[in-house]
């Protein structure tokens, strides 16, 4: 099955990412595809690669990352939701005036309609959040 | 892209507080670019979403909720409000943005994008719908 996840919260306040995580590993491990992983509202601030949790706890940003580059997956962070809470790759950086940025490697920025088009492509959309 | 789903865009969450309200329209904007088949629904505090008279100049943010007004020239017309929902907080229809379309395959006639629905017809809109949002 074509599965593409939505996760709505950001890491370690919310048990989202972990749970969206844990499903995409479980999901791929099981022989399923993925079509996208969308991050919108506060789900955004698991796409800075600024986040520096202690040494004995999971690293929820590095975790996808990784898992990313083990499965080529694709990790979108919505643009208007990353605007607002600060998370620039270097082109929006320089789009707005701001002198860094801080995505995650593994992560694209891209807008809404990334969203839209996991719901028309995947079998299923799953939402990790409240 | 030729296939056609179904979207319904769950709407559960009071319109400030929390950007849930106002990130959700915003999805609803960009999707409706996409040519499929799209609902709304308004359950629990979302019902508060779309009442009238919202003034949030003492809040400091944006009132957006004449955005929804828009959504029928996006071709959004099936809005689903639930009756427990509204009867919960001691809202009716009046209470209600007055959210139309106009019809043009009835000479453009404006005709209401609100269906006050029960949880049990809400449950079936659900379940007939092939991609749910839920903000």
């Amino acid at each position: 099955m074509k599965f593409s996840v939505m996760i709505s919260e950001g890491p370690y306040t919310h048990q989202a990412s972990d749970t969206a995580y844990n499903f995409t590993k479980a999901a791929l491990e099981d022989g399923h595809e993925c079509f996208r992983i969308f991050f919108y509202h506060d789900g955004v601030n698991n796409g800075t690669r600024l986040a520096s949790p202690p040494q004995d706890d999971r690293n929820i940003v590095n975790r996808w990352s990784a898992l990313a580059k083990e499965h080529k997956l694709d990790l979108v962070l919505c643009v208007a939701a990353a605007q607002r809470r600060g998370i620039a790759d270097a082109d929006e950086a320089k789009r707005n005036g701001k002198n860094a940025d801080n995505i995650a490697p593994g992560f694209r920025i891209s807008g809404l309609g990334q969203l839209i088009e996991a719901g028309i492509q995947s079998d299923r959309l799953i939402t990790f959040g409240d | 892209m030729s296939e056609t789903k179904k979207f319904l865009y769950v709407n559960r969450k009071a319109p400030y507080g929390t950007i849930y309200a106002l990130e959700a329209l915003e999805v609803v904007l960009i999707g409706a670019a996409f040519e499929q088949d799209v609902s709304l629904a308004f359950l629990d505090d979302g019902v508060y979403q779309i009442t009238k008279g919202q003034d949030t100049k003492d809040l400091g943010m944006k009132n957006f909720s004449p955005t929804y007004k828009a959504l029928g020239d996006y071709d959004v017309n099936k809005i689903y409000v639930e009756q427990e929902s509204l009867d919960a907080r001691g809202l009716t229809l009046d209470d209600l943005l007055p959210l139309t379309w106009e019809d043009e395959d009835d000479d453009w006639a404006e005709k209401d994008s609100i269906k006050v629905i029960s949880a049990t017809e809400m449950a079936k809109i659900m379940e007939q719908s092939d991609v749910v949002f839920s903000f």
